[in-house]
């Protein structure tokens, strides 16, 4: 299966990347060069098998670990937003955010 | 002094250090004096001599009192994919331009703690995406643009990626030892194509709190450094649980993983996976790499000859995974609260495009194409779940591949470094180059690099051992024994 | 089952509700929680989503969520997976919340209430664990949006219930319960003002019979009172619709209490492809057996169950064991005054009817209440004995309620005692008698009613202080013979 041009728009909205002309098809060609690698992946019999989302889970279950519920981060505002875009009293700054 | 400071081991600088041969300070101002000498590799993307030179009087107050640890006032330089307070942190990309983190990761504060100078940020591919180091934004100490690491041996040549800044900089001596970080083979592929040794650790040994992150089930720290025996240093630093920050982290107390680095290699039993000597494999590496398999005989081990039958498979189903995850951590880029916004914009959705388009580089932006791709509505099961499922098998094949060996043993990169350009705008031509790194990455074990040979235009070639779960000091000890009865690691390229 | 169609059409609603659980620091953070700081100094690195941060799960949520669990009978999922939803919005500063998709902690369950005299059952699909997003303020940024990411990691458990209700009312009914539920076992601070506790709506109308219409969702329901208003708003415009022929479009939807209408809210375009899968960064979520018989043991006792135990025990309606059992401190103020008394229905009777009617008069809760639960059982003893009569005993609670004193003294004070003297009482009837001789001779001749006529006198005599069960006694020995 390969993608189309609609396909690379559809993903550059969600992704939220603007994408010239250009560089989506530029884009479209090297995905679909890589999908077709991909082909050989989707051949293969997984019946049965379960996904393997962490690397150690093969040999040991793991299981998440939990924190003591204690408040101890200090504010660190200023130091937080020192490279921030655009800030004022303490806020972010965005474009109007509409509902 | 017989030796140069540069010349010196960890093991070797460290004891000058306590014996007061040397000074922190001293030690601090020559590596400086080296890199600002040898800008020419664009390994380097910032430094701060000031901090640099006040850890190092701070090292030299640790030895003065006596209270140092083995490491103490010894020079280090990190990944500029580590977060740091005192340098800036960019991860290669124009998105973090002028970005200043607030906290150090927890691998940057542990080596601290022990007494390190750290003496600047290396370059690396773009949010560690890549195989040469040429996916870079940011542009190197002494350079106007952003340009490409150069290989200390060829300056034709890439240094490998991602962490190519790490590798060049370690091979042409700049520094003793670097960070590095390894989510496909980051670590281990520099390190061969650079001629130095390297570790990446058993998934979740190094708190990956701090590491700016590519994909997070695969991203793994660990040290570069020119032997078996200085990674084994660092590494017992670098590793521990970090519980109260990295969920991910497994809960192994510290090791000193220079205990066992005399072992006898007598009756080990190394796998050799026929997969990993195909056609595709270049006559050169391959000739370096059987040798050093002959030399482990002579050294009392054994060959047993295995099957991964899974490795060509494990390049698809890791740009799934990897994308997958990238696209979604690399979310946060979004102009809102730090990085890059775009001057001009319309309105919110203007801003999210246009920022992010300015910000990431062709490659980053090609991984998050495919990971939002393949998470999508109607597609997540056929790509996603499919990869983590043949994920599962691959790792399964190492487990039955251990039942007959100790160790796996293999090439670490089908062919020596590439010249600069040559793969540039061949996305898929990289992705293939890293069939030998992927599987253990995605199975979660250990894998080092360290040199055996050289081969084509006088370059380094790397042989990659492979360990099962938490067997790093295996692997050092295996590599250690080498280096004693070969020089391949004390080779350095010319002109530094 | 309260199914009223609304012209013809039935009301299907499904309910999301967002409990803020109350923990002291954030679900993923050490980050604290506390409401009304000034913007952004309680957004730690992680809630920032900073480079190279990494969330910790807090032991305190999911505890909670076991709490839950329990109170409404649901099955505690011994493995559960926390998952990312990928969209992209400025009050969600990673780009993706963290939530639980396929497997959720809490499974199933229901929520029972009271419709009026009705029992009512909402089942539950499922609860789980998610953080919270931060704020965005429109005010005084010249065009600009602020963004406050102090809320942003706070835990949330995310209650789901089946399409089950089917009004209005019920649907503020479901509401309420689950608010009982959910500040009752002490996971949540319920305070909707603050929205610790919010609710969406998911509403649709179908003809009877029909499969289930287009749903709109209604989102941050913020009060019951704009519940009802919304709801009965949304069905009416969905009828409207439908009867002039527009089909309708599924959307998310806002009440505005100033127009009392609900709107379409701009829709963020693609917000249906969420990408979601399992967090790389969060190992499942594995919660052992005997962690949940720990957390059981320390429950309190739950609504229901004691509001089963009222029935057994005080031999009360299932109706008065329920509305007793709206608050704890109800409940307590009933247990206390029935003990005291002994008169477990009296109690409920006079805590249902002039407690609460007082306490509601004056917007008071139970307790504030001037009558106290020993007052109150004191007064129902004094009915029990005969002391008083009802209509005193109102008086009487007058007299508690404005604290002028004790019962006895407040019984003396008024000349509320009954008249249980006989002699007096003979006295007063022998006049009555005298008097009226043509109701005694009916009597004496067969007419029952005639000893009506002869009561009210008496009663009249005595002031009210005459026990009417002992007139007639002693009416009927007299003429009786």
């Amino acid at each position: 299966m390969s993608l189309n041009s609609s396909d690379i728009s559809r993903i550059a909205n969600l992704a939220r990347l603007e994408l010239t002309p250009d560089q989506s098809q530029r884009m479209l060609a090297q995905i679909n060069n890589f999908f077709e690698l991909v082909e050989q992946m989707r051949a293969v019999d997984t019946t049965g098998i379960e996904p393997l989302a962490h690397p150690l889970a093969t040999v040991s279950e793991m299981a998440l670990r939990l924190r003591e519920d204690r408040a101890s981060e200090p504010d660190n505002r200023e130091a937080n937003q020192l490279t921030a875009p655009a800030v004022e009293r303490g806020l972010f700054l965005v474009p109007r955010v509409i509902e | 002094m017989a030796e140069e400071l540069h010349q010196m081991s960890v093991a070797r600088l460290a004891q000058a250090l306590r014996d007061k041969k040397v000074s922190a300070l001293e030690t601090a101002q020559h590596f400086l004096s080296r890199i600002s000498a040898n800008h020419q590799l664009a390994a380097f993307v910032a430094l701060n001599e000031e901090l640099t030179l006040d850890q190092a009087r701070a090292a030299d107050a640790r030895l003065a009192a006596g209270s140092c640890s083995p490491l103490t006032g010894v020079p280090i330089a990190h990944k500029d994919i580590f977060v740091t307070q005192g340098f800036p942190t960019t991860a290669g990309s124009n998105m973090l331009a002028g970005y200043r983190s607030p906290f150090d990761a927890t691998v940057v504060d542990r080596l601290a703690q022990q007494g390190t100078v750290t003496l600047g940020k290396l370059s690396c591919d773009e949010f560690a995406m890549g195989s040469a180091n040429e996916n870079v934004a940011v542009p190197a100490l002494g350079h106007a643009a952003a340009t490409p690491v150069r290989n200390p041996w060829d300056r034709e040549r890439v240094a490998g990626g991602s962490s190519g800044g790490s590798a060049a900089a370690v091979a042409a001596q700049l520094t003793p030892v670097a960070t590095g970080t390894d989510t496909g083979g980051s670590i281990r592929q520099p390190a061969a194509f650079c001629g130095i040794t390297g570790i990446k650790p058993t998934y979740g040994r190094a708190s990956r709190y701090g590491m700016i992150a590519y994909a997070s089930s695969l991203d793994q720290a660990g040290p570069m450094a020119r032997s078996a025996e200085d990674c084994a240093l660092i590494l017992s630093a670098m590793c521990g649980p970090d519980p109260d920050r990295d969920s991910t982290s497994l809960e192994v107390p510290d090791e000193n993983f220079t205990l066992q680095l005399n072992q006898s290699l007598e009756g080990i039993r190394i796998g050799v996976p026929k997969e990993f000597f195909g056609e595709g494999l270049a006559a050169d590496v391959r000739s370096a790499i059987e040798a050093a398999l002959q030399a482990y005989q002579k050294l009392g081990a054994q060959l047993v000859p295995i099957s991964l039958p899974r490795t060509e498979l494990a390049i698809p189903v890791y740009y799934i995974i990897a994308p997958a995850e990238a696209s979604s951590n690399l979310s946060r880029f979004d102009g809102v609260k730090f990085g890059h916004r775009a001057d001009r914009y319309e309105d919110l959705l203007d801003m999210y495009k246009k920022s992010r388009a300015e910000g990431f580089g062709e490659e980053v932006k090609r991984r998050i194409m495919v990971g939002t791709y393949v998470l999508s509505h109607g597609y997540y099961d056929a790509y996603y779940l499919q990869a983590q499922k043949i994920r599962r098998m691959i790792a399964e094949d190492f487990q039955q591949a251990f039942k007959s060996c100790d160790v796996i043993a293999g090439p670490v990169a089908p062919t020596v470094a590439w010249k600069i350009g040559e793969k540039a705008d061949d996305p898929l031509a990289n992705y293939l180059a890293d069939i030998f790194t992927l599987p253990a990455s995605l199975a979660g074990l250990p894998g080092m690099s360290l040199p055996v040979g050289f081969g084509q235009g006088g370059m380094p070639v790397g042989m990659q051992l492979i360990g099962n779960y938490l067997q790093e000091s295996r692997l050092l000890n295996m590599a250690h024994r080498f280096q004693q009865n070969s020089d391949f690691h004390l080779r350095q390229p010319g002109g530094f | 089952m309260t199914n009223t169609l609304v012209q013809g059409y039935e009301v299907v609603i499904g309910f999301e509700t967002h409990a803020q659980l109350s923990t002291q620091s954030k679900i993923f953070s050490r980050a604290p929680t506390a409401f009304g700081a000034e913007p952004n100094t309680q957004a730690c690195a992680v809630d920032l989503a900073l480079p190279g941060t990494l969330p910790v799960m807090n032991m305190g949520a999911v505890e909670r969520a076991i709490r839950f669990g329990l109170a409404v009978g649901s099955h505690v999922a011994g493995r559960s997976i926390f998952a990312r939803k990928n969209y992209f919005y400025p009050d969600l500063p990673k780009g993706y919340q963290i939530s639980q998709y396929e497997i959720p902690v809490v499974q199933g369950g229901d929520v029972s209430f009271f419709l009026g005299e009705q029992q009512k059952t909402v089942r539950l699909v499922r609860a789980h664990l998610e953080e919270d997003a931060g704020k965005s303020l429109h005010e005084e940024f010249h065009g600009m949006s602020g963004i406050d990411l102090n809320r942003a990691g706070t835990p949330l458990l995310e209650i789901v219930t089946e399409p089950d209700i089917r009004s209005s009312e019920e649907a503020v009914a479901y509401a309420k319960e689950l608010h009982k539920i959910v500040t009752w076992i002490g996971i949540c601070d319920g305070n909707m003002q603050e929205g610790s506790f919010r609710c969406d709506a998911n509403v649709s109308v179908r003809k009877p019979g029909q499969p289930l219409g287009t749903r709109r969702e209604i989102k941050n329901l913020n009060s019951f009172k704009f519940m009802q208003q919304a709801i009965d708003f949304e069905v009416r415009w969905q009828i409207e619709q439908l009867e002039d022929g527009h089909p309708i479009q599924q959307a998310t939807v806002l009440f505005d209490p100033d127009t009392g209408e609900t709107r379409a809210m701009r829709t963020k375009e693609d917000a249906a492809d969420y990408r979601y899968f399992p967090d790389p960064d969060l190992p499942p979520l594995v919660i052992a057996s005997d962690w949940i018989e720990q957390v059981r043991a320390q429950m309190p006792e739950l609504p229901r169950t004691m509001a089963d135990r009222f029935v057994k025990d005080y031999g009360l309606p299932a109706y008065d064991a329920t509305t007793l059992t709206q608050s704890k401190a109800m409940a307590a103020y009933f247990e206390a005054t029935a003990k005291a008394c002994g008169q477990p229905k009296l109690a409920s009777n006079w805590i249902m009817g002039e407690v609460s009617r007082r306490l509601n008069a004056g917007e008071l809760s139970i307790e504030q209440a001037p009558v106290s639960a020993d007052q109150l059982a004191a007064l129902i003893g004094r009915i029990c004995d005969n002391t008083i009569s009802n209509n005193a005993a109102r008086q009487v609670f007058d007299g508690l309620w404005s604290a002028q004193g004790e019962v006895d003294a407040i019984i003396e004070a008024k000349g509320l005692k009954q008249m249980n003297d006989t002699s007096e009482l003979e006295k007063i009837i022998d006049e009555v008698l005298a008097a009226n001789p043509k109701n005694v001779s009916e009597f004496k001749a067969g007419n029952a009613k005639a000893l009506n006529g002869l009561v009210g006198p008496i009663m009249k005599a005595s002031k009210g202080k005459a026990n009417p069960a002992q007139v007639n006694a002693l009416l009927k020995q007299k003429l009786g013979g």
